[in-house]
């Protein structure tokens, strides 16, 4: 078991800091003291293999909900799941939530003053083909206000978790959408240090995907960790894994 | 060239319809082998306060030490662990109002580390909650077991910070073993967090 492959640290400024003042809620919750590296074992380079299995009929549509339609723009939202090659992340579980077209989340603890749409769970999951794609249709989400700090807006949002082959990949994120002006005030975007790691978390407008005279389409594409391409290659910032 | 990798952003407070799902937070069912443990502890803030909108996942090797993963290949080296077909390793719960969170397993054996070393027992854990832009990971090894003093983590910390790993022994149903641990985020006693 001496030849396992570990997979590649992120490199710097792509993942946010757990520290983030600008974030009120991190100020008690981050660690303080230094984390331990650890080099990956069994342990990091499985994980669970959530798939296909798991999506039931109507998953992957948002649309619709106990009986009704949704209130809201129609989107259809798609993309692949790669790793940082480019392969192909087949089979692997993707579930979504988010705010509904007025801003609100059908959850207890959402006590914003915007209605709540019976025909709208703001719940999905989908799984990846074997090329990586996965598709959901969903409602366009609104913006909505929170007490991070005066005049708070949370950008529009769509919550993805995915999992992908192994303890060390797993991923809970955020997409946002195109030219929204609240990401330049958003402290949790912002928390992304590298703007190109920033752009990552904005889908892009595709009339491909778009279906007529039904949804428009947007386009997310999601990279996951990759594998080192040999047992011992060096960290990003120079340590031995 | 290597694509730039999707960055991590909070689950914020809103995930419990999305994620949870009855059952998930029991990964041990009829017919699975080994001995059952019942994990209880809380989550934890820098003032002590309970964190009570925190996701925890979990993913650890079955009784006999194998992961259900294709990569673990013991059946075919020198380990020879077999798979269990009631056993499949992950399971995932969220905390309550009082910061507390329940899980019920078997004890995993011990796997292979780096080289010829083993590691002993333990459980991987993943924390998400507002506040954490990214998921912290931490482990739950088992009181009174020997293997401790060697495993290669635990060995490298210092002994206070190495007991924040190590689940306490806890009352329960003799049936049935009950251990606590719990995740201090941030102060005094904040559990050992690792970098995967």
């Amino acid at each position: 078991m001496s030849t396992l492959l570990g997979y590649r640290r992120m490199a710097q400024g792509i993942d946010p800091p757990y520290d983030h003042g600008a974030y009120a809620s991190t100020h008690k919750r981050v660690p303080k003291r230094p984390l331990i590296r650890i080099t990956h074992t069994l342990s990091e380079i499985t994980g669970p293999r959530l798939g296909a299995e798991l999506v039931g009929e109507g998953d992957a549509d948002l649309t619709r909900f106990a009986g009704g339609e949704a209130l809201g723009e129609r989107i259809v939202v798609t993309g692949r799941v790669l790793d940082e090659d480019g392969r192909p992340v087949s089979n692997t579980l993707v579930e979504i939530w988010q705010a509904n077209s007025a801003g609100r989340y059908a959850h207890d603890v959402d006590q914003h003053d915007a209605p709540l749409d019976p025909h709208f769970s703001g719940v999905g999951r989908v799984a990846t083909g074997a090329d990586g794609v996965y598709r959901f249709a969903t409602i366009k989400p609104a913006a909505y206000p929170w007490k991070n700090h005066y005049n708070a807006w949370r950008p529009q949002h769509i919550h993805f978790s995915l999992f992908g082959p192994s303890f060390a990949t797993r991923l809970i994120t955020q997409m946002y959408f195109p030219g929204d002006p609240l990401l330049e005030l958003d402290p949790i975007y912002q928390s992304v240090p590298e703007p190109a790691a920033r752009e990552r978390l904005v889908c892009a407008f595709d009339i491909e995907a778009t279906i007529p005279e039904r949804a428009l389409g947007y386009r997310f594409d999601i990279v996951l960790r990759g594998r080192n391409a040999t047992p011992h290659e060096r960290d990003s910032d120079g340590g031995v894994r | 060239m290597s694509r730039t990798v999707t960055p991590s952003q909070t689950i914020g407070p809103f995930f419990h319809r999305a994620l949870l799902h009855e059952g998930w937070n029991d990964l041990a069912v009829r017919g699975t082998a080994g001995e059952r443990v019942a994990i209880e502890g809380r989550v934890l803030d820098g003032d002590g306060a309970p964190v009570s909108d925190a996701m925890i996942e979990v993913w650890q090797a079955n009784a006999a030490g194998r992961y259900d993963h294709p990569e673990d290949r013991q059946e075919e080296d020198r380990h020879k662990r077999p798979l269990d077909p009631n056993f499949h390793g992950f399971g995932r719960t969220a905390t309550g109002p009082d910061g507390r969170f329940r899980l019920r397993t078997v004890k995993p054996g011990p796997v292979p580390g780096g080289g010829d070393a083993s590691q002993a027992p333990h459980i991987n854990v993943s924390i998400f909650a507002r506040g954490l832009l990214k998921r912290l990971v931490t482990r739950i090894y088992f009181p009174g077991e020997p293997l401790n003093e060697a495993d290669p983590l635990l060995s490298a910390l210092p002994a206070d910070r190495r007991a924040t790993l190590v689940a306490r022994v806890a009352d329960g149903d003799a049936a049935e073993r009950f251990l606590h641990f719990d995740i201090v985020l941030q102060g005094d006693n904040e559990t050992v967090f690792l970098d995967v």
